[in-house]
């Protein structure tokens, strides 16, 4: 399979979070172990049928986040102290993951995490669990093949699937669910870019076919941004900055932290590198 | 050298192994949903087998609804041993979980003895024609339906866990609990409802045993052979209790042969399973089926 038919970049329908976005962080506070803060007032908002990246270095948080809001947070011993989220304007922070799924918000969690010991038909048919129209799950199946053909061709177990194949068999599970929203964590992690590329056409497809949300966490904050719409950037557990995805491709400190080269034409003479320690933080 | 005898000993072992394998099923299964190595197994045979005698010769009900009533009894006690005394143990060690199915072993042994007396009752009849013959070999009708009974409750499982919605659930949770909570499962109800399954099949191989030797305490050392019927098929592997089970079954059967024929020791039907259990620990401790984990990154 070829990237070629790749479309033009998103539409720049992007613009600032509408009047109710689907999703809505405010201010959040997670501790974990009753002990450790690790978001420390976060907010965001995700608008309906776009794609918004969570960007930042390791250990910002943003794992948290996506875990703050679709509940698993409470496997890891963490809890939202303060703050809500909201969901199609409902509250859903404290509500059992279990709930959560049912109420739309599907999290595909970092690292695949597919049921190795299942095959690649038995783990799409567990990603329909919380579905009530059962009779449509068949149909649903064929889509994802659609989407990811070579899936089909696999009938052994998952768990000896390649990298890029898990990954797609986990966005495969996650639309089996037919979520309204989607928090994907690193779904470039550990893969060739050739890979990355590939994996990121069907998700920017998948959004404009399906009209899923997604938020989404990423390392690759090159491919990050030019699939989303909108951006946040995260540091020690705040957004310390955040935009139009377009306006972040240009923005000079994240060019320089994120995407490599940047910082402007002083940059080129190893005596300005200074500016690059000065700066470094934004706090 | 007997041959008669031998052949009756070996379909002895495979009616036995296969309830042993039913046993070890449920065992597994415990295991394998909730981590908890449940040592009241035993108990759970016999408490069902002594409540469908209960029904049957107290009440004089027809023995299908008895039995059917034995079965909700045993899901609904199932579920809240679970809730009640197994969900506030989640996240403690391992050893005071097993403390604790050790002391659930013990208070329901004495409570059996105490409710329902130390001696052995029979069942009342069940099946009008005492034997049945198959190719010209008279078998005893309760052997047979034994048989079947647990070939039946095996197939129910493999389906159960290859083409049902609770069933894939079930597998997701053994596998990793926190996916299984991603996806939407209720790891509360996967939970509860391993135990309500595991105590009902137990029951079913209770009532089984009982029916040919009657029922008394000593039901539950089906509960103590399902241990090297475990370990022999791996842990946490269902297929592997399975023929785990009606491999010491076989394996006992055969010790009682030779042990009659020409050593003349005794009882070594009671330990051979035990000798067994040792060398699977010393040279397989993982059992002939139980997992080492699938990785490719």
């Amino acid at each position: 399979m070829t990237a070629a038919a790749e479309p033009a970049l998103s539409p720049s329908a992007a613009a600032a979070p509408s009047a109710r976005p689907l999703l809505a962080v405010n201010n959040i506070e997670v501790v974990y172990a009753d002990v450790i803060l690790v978001l420390r007032g976060l907010s965001l908002a995700v608008p309906q049928g776009q794609i918004v990246a969570l960007l930042g270095a390791n250990g910002a948080g943003k794992s948290t986040t996506l875990k703050a809001i679709s509940g698993l947070l409470k496997t890891e011993d963490g809890a939202i102290t303060r703050g809500e989220v909201l969901f199609d304007g409902q509250p859903v922070h404290g509500l059992e993951p279990e709930a959560i799924v049912r109420r739309g918000i599907f999290q595909v969690m970092e690292g695949r995490r597919i049921i190795a010991d299942m095959t690649c038909l038995e783990n799409l048919r567990l990603g329909a669990f919380t579905r009530r129209d059962r009779g449509q799950v068949p149909a649903d199946i064929d889509m994802v093949y659609q989407y990811f053909p070579r899936l089909k061709e696999r009938t052994g177990l998952a768990g000896y699937l390649s990298g890029g194949e898990q990954q797609m068999l986990a966005i495969g599970r996650a639309l089996m669910a037919k979520p309204k929203l989607i928090l994907m964590d690193e779904p470039s992690m550990g893969l060739s870019p050739f890979l990355v590329q590939e994996v990121f056409h069907i998700i920017r497809q998948l959004v404009s076919d399906l009209g899923v949300t997604i938020l989404l966490v990423e390392q690759n904050a090159r491919m990050a941004l030019q699939v989303a719409s909108y951006g946040y950037i995260m540091e020690r557990g705040k957004v310390v900055l955040d935009g139009t995805a377009a306006a972040l491709a240009q923005n000079e400190d994240v060019k320089e932290f994120y995407l490599g080269g940047g910082g402007g034409e002083d940059r080129k003479s190893f005596k300005n590198l200074k500016s690059y320690k000065r700066r470094k933080r934004w706090l | 050298m007997d041959w008669t005898l031998f052949l009756q000993l070996m379909i002895n072992g495979l009616i036995v192994g296969a309830l042993y394998g039913v046993v070890a099923m449920c065992f597994v299964l415990i295991y394998k949903a909730s981590q908890v190595v449940n040592f009241a197994q035993g108990e759970f045979v016999l408490i069902g087998a002594w409540v469908c005698w209960f029904f049957l010769t107290k009440y004089q009900i027809p023995f299908v609804w008895g039995f059917l009533l034995t079965l909700v009894f045993m899901v609904i006690f199932g579920i809240l041993i679970q809730v009640v005394v197994l969900r506030p143990m989640i996240g403690e060690p391992v050893i005071s979980v097993i403390m604790v199915t050790i002391g659930l072993s013990i208070v329901f042994q004495a409570l059996m003895k105490w409710a329902f007396g130390v001696f052995a009752q029979p069942f009342p009849p069940i099946f009008e024609r005492e034997s049945v013959a198959v190719f010209g070999l008279e078998v005893r009708t309760v052997y047979l339906v034994s048989l079947l009974v647990s070939v039946g409750i095996m197939a129910g499982f493999a389906y159960f866990f290859k083409a049902t919605r609770m069933g894939l659930a079930m597998r997701a949770t053994a596998f990793d609990q926190q996916v299984a909570q991603s996806l939407g499962i209720s790891i509360r109800s996967v939970f509860a409802m391993a135990w309500a399954i595991s105590a009902a099949v137990s029951a079913v191989a209770g009532v089984v045993v009982g029916v040919v030797n009657g029922v008394s305490s000593a039901l539950s050392f089906i509960g103590i052979k399902v241990f090297p019927a475990v370990i022999l098929g791996g842990l946490d592997s269902i297929v592997g209790g399975v023929l785990g089970g009606i491999i010491i079954g076989l394996v006992e059967n055969l010790a009682h042969f030779v042990d009659s024929q020409w050593l003349h020791w005794g009882n070594l039907i009671e330990v051979v399973p035990f000798w067994v259990l040792i060398v699977i620990l010393m040279i397989k401790p993982y059992g002939l089926f139980g997992t080492r984990d699938i990785e490719r990154v």
